[in-house]
């Protein structure tokens, strides 16, 4: 056998990275076929997505999801809002690269009986994680369907054992300006801050997401850990969450404070409330494609669809004064 | 020094070019040419890409004449009108884009729009406004129209206040860049009131001399 130098080999015969990195994911993909027989039918479609999302395992689907057929993991991920990386629906996406989600910790305080500071892996791991599709509903007038994958937040919420005075739950994204861009400028008041009431947290369909697709959570939609309240518009929906603060009184939520007549604390969605600047009876369901152009809008339902389940919630509340 | 037909020969076919670019851009991405995309959510990414263009276009429009005064060259008027045309071009499709992609042509809705949503009054106001502009622009209605021409045209500086007003009104809460476009039509209109009130002041001195 010959053995030839290093100086021996033509340079056209060195794989360029490229394409050795394409086999080492087709690879991995291949790897990831293989024991995705036993995960849902969205999972399967996982299979377009690049490799470096890490694959969750161990999913339950859930009765709680929603038929609709959902968007693909391209519209999730590169059309969605986080000021945090750029006012932009595409700045997400181009400006989250440098953002870390490793290593994560979760700053628990307020009426709880145990409280402290806790990683990523004691929030999540005692539970079982589900794929729950819902209708995500942005307060400017588009939808989407997407498959997060998370746990409902009430069974994270218990480990904590909220005391009676425990009547909202605050929640608190991290600050980095360093790897987020957007905060660079005060177009918000930084650190964003959402709340729920503790009826609201507590709901069966309230979800801490900690993936999309079958994948760990992409940077730009809100890693490691964000909050889903699929009632609502997207923007309750806080992400990149490090604080978890029960408390006795109604705590502040950014976009309310940016905007108090145009974004309420609940922010229901409500077809019937208009926000002051445009309607919000119809929405857009984001759909890319020549196809899509031509597609009317659709009508917007009460509580996103959800009435069913949560409308009692509200029994008795003026959902026009308290938008 | 560029003679009147080389603007004619060369230029202003460069400039349409140049106006053009965008729209080609466009056309482009719709037909996804080369990797390039509309994304997520088409019908809006065109709406206000088209909205943005025209936007630009009417501040280079207006920008003609106080070039004119800064270099002491004709030649910037020369473009005016084609700017202006170009312009009203793109808030046209800009319009149309709304009207049948977006609200598909319900006119019910897009009534309501129109008298129940402020940002989209301006607008709408400011693109109804630009359609005599556009009609009148020839050089037989120039000529026809007289002194009464210059006064129509005036219009411009309402539709360009109105534009960028709209602008500012619809974005949720970034505002940099609509106030980019403000500035720029503060300092235009700025060189307008300063370069008038000059004028107002020679004739004051010439008269009193």
């Amino acid at each position: 056998m010959l053995i030839r130098k290093p100086t021996d080999f033509k340079s056209s015969e060195i794989t360029p990275e490229r394409v050795f990195l394409d086999r080492r994911m087709l690879l991995r993909s291949a790897g990831f076929l293989g024991a995705s027989a036993l995960l849902s039918e969205a999972m399967a479609a996982a299979e377009d997505i690049p490799a470096q999302y890490k694959r969750l395992a161990g999913i339950r689907k859930s009765p709680l999801s929603t038929k609709d057929a959902h968007n693909t993991f391209d519209e999730i991920t590169g059309y969605n809002n986080y000021y945090e990386f750029g006012t932009g629906k595409t700045d997400p996406a181009a400006e989250s690269g440098r953002f870390k989600p490793k290593p994560w910790k979760v700053k628990v305080d307020g009426e709880a009986e145990i409280t402290g500071t806790f990683d990523y892996d004691s929030i999540v791991k005692p539970h079982t994680l589900e794929e729950r599709i819902y209708r995500f509903r942005c307060v400017e007038a588009w939808s989407m369907i997407i498959p997060w994958v998370g746990i409902p937040l009430g069974e994270v919420l218990k480990q904590y054992k909220p005391t009676s005075k425990a009547h909202y739950v605050a929640f608190e994204t991290v600050v980095r300006p360093e790897e987020m861009p957007g905060q660079k400028y005060p177009v918000l008041d930084w650190p964003y801050v959402e709340g729920l009431t503790m009826a609201e947290a507590m709901h069966p369909l309230t979800l801490l997401v900690v993936g999309v697709y079958g994948v760990e959570l992409p940077n730009q939609n809100g890693a490691p850990l964000r909050l889903i309240v699929p009632w609502k518009y997207g923007f309750k929906g806080i992400k990149s969450i490090v604080r978890i603060s029960f408390t006795e009184k109604r705590p502040p939520t950014t976009w309310n404070l940016a905007g108090p007549d145009e974004y309420g604390f609940y922010a229901n969605v409500n077809p019937k409330v208009d926000h002051p600047r445009w309607s919000q009876a119809t929405e857009r369901r984001v759909s890319s494609g020549f196809g899509s152009l031509f597609a009317a809008r659709q009508e917007t339902l009460p509580f996103n669809g959800y009435a069913e389940q949560v409308a009692s919630l509200y029994q008795g509340l003026d959902l026009v004064k308290n938008f | 020094m560029v003679s009147p037909r080389q603007i004619r020969l060369y230029w202003r076919p460069l400039a349409h070019v140049a106006c053009a670019l965008p729209l080609v851009y466009l056309i482009l991405q719709l037909a996804e040419v080369g990797g390039l995309r509309l994304g997520a959510n088409p019908q809006l990414v065109i709406r206000d890409f088209l909205g943005e263009w025209g936007l630009r276009l009417l501040l280079a429009t207006l920008a003609m004449t106080p070039l004119r005064w800064l270099t002491g060259k004709p030649w910037p008027v020369q473009f005016r009108r084609l700017l202006g045309l170009w312009s009203f071009t793109y808030l046209a499709l800009h319009f149309v884009t709304y009207f049948f992609l977006d609200r598909s042509f319900d006119l019910p809705v897009i009534l309501e729009d129109i008298t129940k949503r402020p940002y989209i009054t301006i607008g709408f106001a400011a693109f109804v406004l630009m359609i005599p502009l556009a009609v009148t622009s020839t050089a037989g209605w120039r000529r026809r129209l007289g002194a009464r021409w210059l006064r129509l045209h005036k219009l411009v500086y309402l539709i360009a206040i109105l534009g960028c007003w709209h602008f500012y009104w619809l974005v949720k809460k970034d505002v940099r860049e609509p106030l980019i476009y403000c500035g720029v039509l503060a300092v235009l209109l700025g060189f307008r009131v300063w370069k008038s009130r000059q004028r107002a002041a020679a004739a004051t001195v010439e008269a009193t001399s």
